[in-house]
């Protein structure tokens, strides 16, 4: 019925069995600026990497709230980034009316986890092309990831201000020198008693002024698991666009639905 | 062939008189807190205010479910308009958010009678009145519910707003001052006690200046 002679295939097979838009997409979340998560016993940090192209633009939003009790930081397509940001929010709103109660962010992952696949199933579309923060994503996020590696173990009973502090330092390892200002960096908390929201510039540079002044020690080297803390948080690799996840208020274990 | 005649209704009405007055840097929004059916009083402490946004607090009389279903989807499209917009929205935006509710529901309407006060986005007090599908006009006072009739009439004969028609336009906001005003509110609300049954038990009244929000309660008559 709907035949023409236009090849509308976008998402297409490999010979080895693999999808090329969903590596695609993976890699454009590699290519974007980099996102990192914390967890301990009761606060969720996200921070994130805030460069403008030019001192005349301004930077691009990477941080948004969902709900009260849910955040997002995204690496990638921005736009795809917005637009699943949207439907989270939407989601959590309808949830809230109808039982009266925050979205679990288990469900919230899952649903947005089957809405991302819907996209490497059909010919004509394409995966999103944006990774919902799992742990650190972006690029030169591995340095963060080391960073990280190297600590998580420790986040679990970390103060506030010191996952605060941590994801600081993680963040500016992936600046590889350049020196972190408040105004190329975002930070947002969500915790026990205080619902997310995204710290100003001001209290942000406070907190980085406060720590630069303490030179960070050599830590003892344990071998870590391949995967750093806040990764359990995040939904499973799925064959959908990227790593999915949305920071998780502590104490909702993600896949108990 | 007589026409069938409905054996039940999908509505009641719960009872009870709202009252809001702006002035010029504040606005007094009031209920009294009896919630009713026929002839029988279900509780004596139903708060029917409810706080929308920073800056503007509803007021409803009439059928609770429905008002507490409007209250819900109002607070729902606040939330995604702060969301889109980074800001909490003024008092006049919710007023027409409250309209366009309404009427989406024309054809089976939110039984909901509707007093919006707050504070607009010079300061000023405001206070818009609405009925059940969404009419509305911005005014300096207004009463709702079943004590409406009894009370409109008393506020008219002190706070007489000028004609909306006048030119120059003339502020409707009265010149008493936030005091004065809370003092009218608890004059108003004890004379409609007397004579509506409906209207009784407790006032709640919530006042709104630049300072934030205040709430104060006043003990009424109870038969």
């Amino acid at each position: 019925m709907f035949r023409n002679q236009y090849d509308t295939d976008v998402t297409t097979w490999s010979p080895t069995g693999r999808l090329f838009q969903v590596e695609y997409s993976m890699e454009a979340v590699k290519q974007g600026s980099a996102a990192i998560g914390l967890r301990s016993k009761t606060h969720v940090v996200l921070a994130c990497v805030n460069k403008a192209n030019s001192e005349l633009s301004s930077h691009q939003k990477k941080i948004f709230k969902v709900d009260d009790h849910i955040g997002v930081a995204i690496a990638g397509l921005t736009a795809d980034g917005r637009v699943l940001s949207r439907y989270m929010r939407s989601e959590a709103i309808n949830h809230s009316f109808t039982y009266e109660s925050p979205l679990p962010v288990g469900r919230l992952v899952v649903q947005l986890a089957d809405k991302a696949q819907v996209c490497t199933q059909r010919s004509w579309k394409r995966p999103y092309g944006v990774g919902l923060l799992a742990f650190a994503i972006g690029s030169r996020s591995q340095a963060a990831k080391t960073y990280l590696e190297r600590r998580f173990e420790n986040f679990t009973n970390s103060s506030r201000e010191d996952l605060i502090k941590d994801a600081l330092i993680a963040t500016r390892e992936t600046l590889q020198g350049e020196k972190l200002k408040s105004s190329i960096c975002t930070v947002s908390v969500v915790g026990v008693g205080e619902p997310f929201h995204i710290l100003d510039q001001e209290t942000v540079q406070q907190l980085i002024d406060t720590f630069e002044l303490v030179t960070e020690e050599e830590p003892p080297a344990p071998e870590p698991a391949s995967e750093p803390a806040a990764a359990d948080q995040g939904g499973a690799e799925q064959g959908a666009g990227a790593e999915q996840g949305a920071a998780p208020d502590e104490g909702v274990a993600p896949m108990d639905i | 062939m007589t026409k069938q005649q409905a054996n039940w209704s999908p509505y009641d009405n719960n009872g009870g008189s709202c009252v809001a007055i702006a002035g010029a840097d504040y606005c007094v929004i009031a209920a009294d807190t009896r919630m009713s059916s026929g002839y029988n009083i279900l509780t004596r402490e139903y708060s029917k205010i409810c706080k929308l946004a920073d800056k503007a607090v509803m007021a409803s009389s009439g059928f609770q479910a429905d008002v507490n279903a409007l209250q819900k989807q109002l607070a729902a499209k606040h939330l995604t308009y702060q969301h889109q917009h980074n800001k909490q929205m003024s008092c006049p935006a919710m007023a027409q958010l409250l309209s366009n509710t309404l009427y989406y529901k024309r054809f089976f309407p939110y039984y909901a009678f509707n007093v919006l006060g707050g504070l607009d986005s010079e300061g000023k007090g405001c206070v818009f009145t609405y009925d059940a599908v969404g009419s509305y006009e911005r005014v300096g006072y207004s009463s709702q519910g079943s004590g409406s009739t009894l009370i409109m009439p008393f506020l008219d004969n002190q706070l007489k707003s000028p004609s909306p028609l006048l030119l120059p336009a003339q502020d409707a906001v009265t010149p008493l001052s936030e005091s004065e005003a809370v003092d009218l509110v608890k004059t108003v609300f004890a004379s409609a006690t007397e004579r509506d049954i409906y209207t009784g038990d407790k006032l709640e009244i919530v006042v709104l200046n630049a300072g934030g929000i205040h709430r104060e309660y006043m003990e009424l008559r109870k038969d």
